[in-house]
C-alpha cells in the first residue's frame, strides 16, 4: 500500500434504526490503487460509498478523502471524486454529447472547454462515434461505458464504481473492466465494489472483504489467497494408494511444498510452485499407484467463503 | 452558483422543449380563444356609459345566453393549478427513478441547487404560459373593442398577472412536494390532483359546516348569521382557489368586489368601483398567505430533499 492514503476511515460507523449497516469500518486506500470492495448483497458496501461521497451522513466514526470530510464539504469531495452509481442513469431523451455537457456544466468547466473535454471522454470508452446518439438508445453496457465518461468529465482523482459489471453482457463486461484497469495508468485511484469476484479479480490489486458491516479481511489478493489455501498459492490434489508415512514425509520435504494433508486416499498438498511432475516422480518411485493429479490455483471464489464461512 | 444555473438553464430548456409544454401551451390558447368568444358575447352587457372600466371585463364577462356560466378568470382558476401540477409532479422522483438523481449530486454542486434551480425554471416556465395567455387576450381584446386599456386597467393587469404566477408557483410547489415525498410518479400526480379537488369541494362543503352551527335556522338571529359566516369564511379561505378568485375579482371586477358582497357586509354599503390601491390592499391578504402557502411547501420538500438519503436502487 502506498504510503498516503487518499481515503481513510476511522470507526466509520452507520446505524438504519437498529440496523447496523457498517461496524466500526477502518480503511485506507492509497494514491493509484484498485480497491476491490467485496461482500454480498446488503454487507454495508453502497453504504460505505454513500458515506465517502458525502450522500449520507455517518452516524459515528470519520471519513477524509483527499483530506476532506464528505459530511461537511461534500462538494469540495466530490470536486475530487467521481461515481459511477450502481443503476446510473442518463437523461434519455438527450444524445449522449448533451448529457455530458450538463455533467461539464455542473462541474463549472468553462464553455469553451467542454466539447474538446467531451469528445476526450468519448473518445476514451469507445463512444465516439455515438456522441449525437440518443441515450434512450442505448444498450445497457454502452450506458455503462457513458457512464465512466461523464465520470471522466472532472478529471478525478478517485473514482468509485458501484457493481460496474453487473447486468450487462460479458463482452460488455470485459470492455468496462479494460477501462477500469486503464484507470491506473492514469493515476486515478478506484474502489470497486462488487459481488462478483472474477471480475474484481482480474483488475483490482487489493481487495476488502465486507460481511454485515463489517471489514472481515482486506489484503493483496495473493495474500488472502494464501490464508485459504493454508498458505500456499497452489493446490495440488493427489489420487494414489497405498500412501505411507515415508512418501508424506519425502512430498514434505520437497522444495516449495508448504503443507501435506492426508484424506483416505488422497493427499492435498499445498506449494508455492506447480509441483505435480515432481509429486507424481516421488509417488511412483515409492511404488505406489498413482491415479490422478488435480492443481487448484487459489481464486477469489475460494478467499470470498472461506471468509463468508467464518462470519 | 454555477451548479444552480446550469440546472436552472438545463431545466427550462428542458420544459421549453418538452411535448407537455407543447400540449400546455395548446390548452392556453384554447383558453384564450375561449375567453374572446365569452367576452364577444357578453361585453355589451357590462359596459353601460357609467361603468369606469371597458377594457378589464374581457376577463370576467360571459355569454349570457350560456347555460354554464363559466367566465376566463374561472378558467384560468383551474387552468393554473393543471398547468402548475404538470411542471412539478415529477420534478424529484422521475430523476431518482431514471437514475440520474444520484449521479446528478455526485457533481460538486450543492444539493439545494438542484431543487431550488427546478423551482426557479418552473416558475419562469408559469409565467411565460400566464403572461402569454393574459396579453394575448389583451391584444384580442383591443381588436375587438377598439378601446385600449387606461392606465390603471393596465395596472391591473400587471397585477393580476402577478397574483396568477403566486397562483400557479403554489401548485407547483405543491407538486414538488409531492414528488419529494413519492416515489412513485403517479401516486404524485394523484395526491396532487386530489388536493385540487378538495380544495375546489371546499366551496361547496363549507356553506352546509357553516350553517349547521346555527340553531335555529328558519329564524336566524343577525349574530348567529355573523358567527355561521366567519366560519365559512375561514373554510372557504383555506382554499388557494377562493383566495385566487378573491384575488382576480379585487383587481378586475372592482364594481363586484366579492368582499363588499359577503354576507357580513350586506348592511347597505352602496358598491362603487374601488380605487386601485384599496383593491390592492383588499387582496393584500390574499396574496400573502399564496406567497406563505408557496414558501412553506417549497421549505418543507427542500428539507426533505437535503436530508434524503440517495440511492440509486
Amino acid at each position: 500500500m502506498s504510503d498516503s492514503a487518499i481515503i481513510k476511515t476511522e470507526n466509520l460507523s452507520k446505524k438504519y434504526g437498529n440496523v447496523l449497516a457498517v461496524d466500526n469500518l477502518n480503511l485506507e486506500i492509497g494514491e493509484g490503487e484498485i480497491f476491490g470492495f467485496l461482500g454480498p448483497n446488503g454487507a454495508g458496501k453502497t453504504t460505505t460509498i454513500l458515506m465517502l461521497m458525502g450522500l449520507t451522513e455517518p452516524t459515528s466514526g470519520s471519513v477524509l478523502v483527499c483530506g476532506y470530510n464528505p459530511s461537511r464539504e461534500p462538494v469540495q469531495v466530490k470536486k475530487f471524486v467521481g461515481y459511477l452509481p450502481e443503476k446510473v442513469g442518463f437523461y434519455e431523451d438527450l444524445t449522449a454529447k448533451q448529457n455530458l455537457e450538463y455533467t461539464a456544466r455542473l462541474n463549472g468547466l468553462l464553455w469553451k472547454d467542454i466539447p474538446e473535454k467531451i469528445d476526450e471522454a468519448l473518445r476514451l470508452v469507445g463512444l465516439s462515434s455515438e456522441t449525437n446518439r440518443e441515450v434512450g438508445k442505448f444498450s445497457h453496457g454502452m450506458k455503462q461505458r457513458l457512464g465512466i465518461a461523464d465520470v471522466l468529465i472532472k478529471d478525478p482523482k478517485v473514482i468509485v464504481f458501484d457493481e460496474p459489471t453487473s447486468g450487462i453482457d460479458p463482452q460488455g463486461i470485459d470492455e468496462v473492466l479494460t477501462l477500469i484497469s486503464q484507470m491506473a495508468k492514469r493515476k486515478i485511484t478506484a474502489i470497486i465494489s462488487s459481488h462478483q469476484l472474477h471480475h474484481i479479480q482480474r483488475v483490482c490489486s487489493r481487495v476488502g472483504i465486507m460481511s454485515k458491516g463489517q471489514l472481515i479481511t482486506e489484503g493483496p489478493i495473493e495474500m488472502l489467497g494464501r490464508a485459504t489455501m493454508a498458505e500456499g498459492k497452489y493446490r495440488i490434489d493427489v489420487q494414489a494408494s497405498p500412501i505411507t508415512d515415508k512418501l508424506i514425509n519425502t512430498i514434505q520435504n520437497l522444495k516449495g511444498v508448504v503443507a501435506v494433508e492426508k484424506r483416505g486416499d488422497r493427499l492435498v498438498i499445498s506449494s508455492d510452485e506447480d509441483l505435480r511432475s515432481q509429486i507424481s516422480k516421488i509417488i511412483v518411485d515409492n511404488d505406489s499407484m498413482l491415479t490422478e493429479v488435480k492443481i487448484e490455483e487459489f481464486d477469489l471464489e475460494k478467499i470470498y467463503l472461506k471468509y463468508f464461512r467464518e462470519s | 452558483m454555477t451548479g444552480l444555473l446550469a440546472v436552472f438553464w438545463k431545466e427550462l430548456t428542458d420544459h421549453f422543449l418538452s411535448k407537455r409544454f407543447i400540449i400546455l401551451m395548446v390548452l392556453v390558447y384554447l383558453a384564450g380563444i375561449y375567453a374572446i368568444y365569452q367576452a364577444s358575447q357578453g361585453i355589451r352587457t357590462v359596459v353601460t356609459p357609467e361603468v369606469q372600466f371597458i377594457f378589464i371585463p374581457l376577463y370576467w364577462v360571459t355569454d349570457p345566453d350560456a347555460t354554464i356560466q363559466m367566465s376566463f378568470v374561472n378558467l384560468l382558476m383551474i387552468l393554473i393549478p393543471i398547468i402548475g401540477i404538470a411542471l412539478g409532479f415529477d420534478a424529484i422522483n422521475s430523476e431518482r427513478s431514471s437514475g440520474n438523481l444520484s449521479r446528478i449530486l455526485a457533481q460538486p454542486v450543492y444539493r439545494d441547487s438542484v431543487i431550488n434551480g427546478k423551482f426557479m425554471a418552473g416558475v419562469i416556465t408559469i409565467a411565460v404560459l400566464i403572461t402569454s395567455i393574459i396579453a394575448l387576450v389583451a391584444g384580442m381584446g383591443i381588436r375587438m373593442i377598439g378601446v385600449p386599456p387606461t392606465a390603471e386597467e393596465i395596472l391591473r393587469i400587471f397585477a393580476f398577472i402577478f397574483v396568477s404566477i403566486i397562483y400557479g408557483a403554489f401548485w407547483m410547489s405543491l407538486s414538488v412536494l409531492f414528488s419529494v415525498i413519492f416515489r412513485r410518479i403517479a401516486t404524485a400526480l394523484l395526491a396532487s390532483i386530489g388536493l385540487f379537488i378538495l380544495f375546489f369541494l371546499i366551496q361547496v362543503i363549507a356553506p352546509f359546516i357553516a350553517t349547521a352551527f346555527i340553531p335555529d335556522i328558519q329564524n336566524p338571529s343577525a349574530e348567529m348569521l355573523a358567527r355561521a359566516d366567519s366560519i365559512y369564511n375561514g373554510i372557504v379561505h383555506i382554499s388557494p382557489l377562493v383566495l385566487y378568485n378573491d384575488s382576480y375579482l379585487a383587481l378586475l371586477a372592482p364594481e363586484l368586489d366579492t368582499m363588499i358582497f359577503s354576507l357580513s357586509a350586506s348592511s347597505g354599503i352602496t358598491p362603487g368601483p374601488l380605487s386601485l390601491v384599496q383593491s390592492l390592499l383588499n387582496i393584500w391578504p390574499q396574496t400573502i398567505s399564496l406567497i406563505a402557502l408557496t414558501a412553506i411547501c417549497f421549505a418543507i420538500s427542500y428539507i426533505l430533499f437535503i436530508r434524503e438519503e440517495i440511492r440509486s436502487t
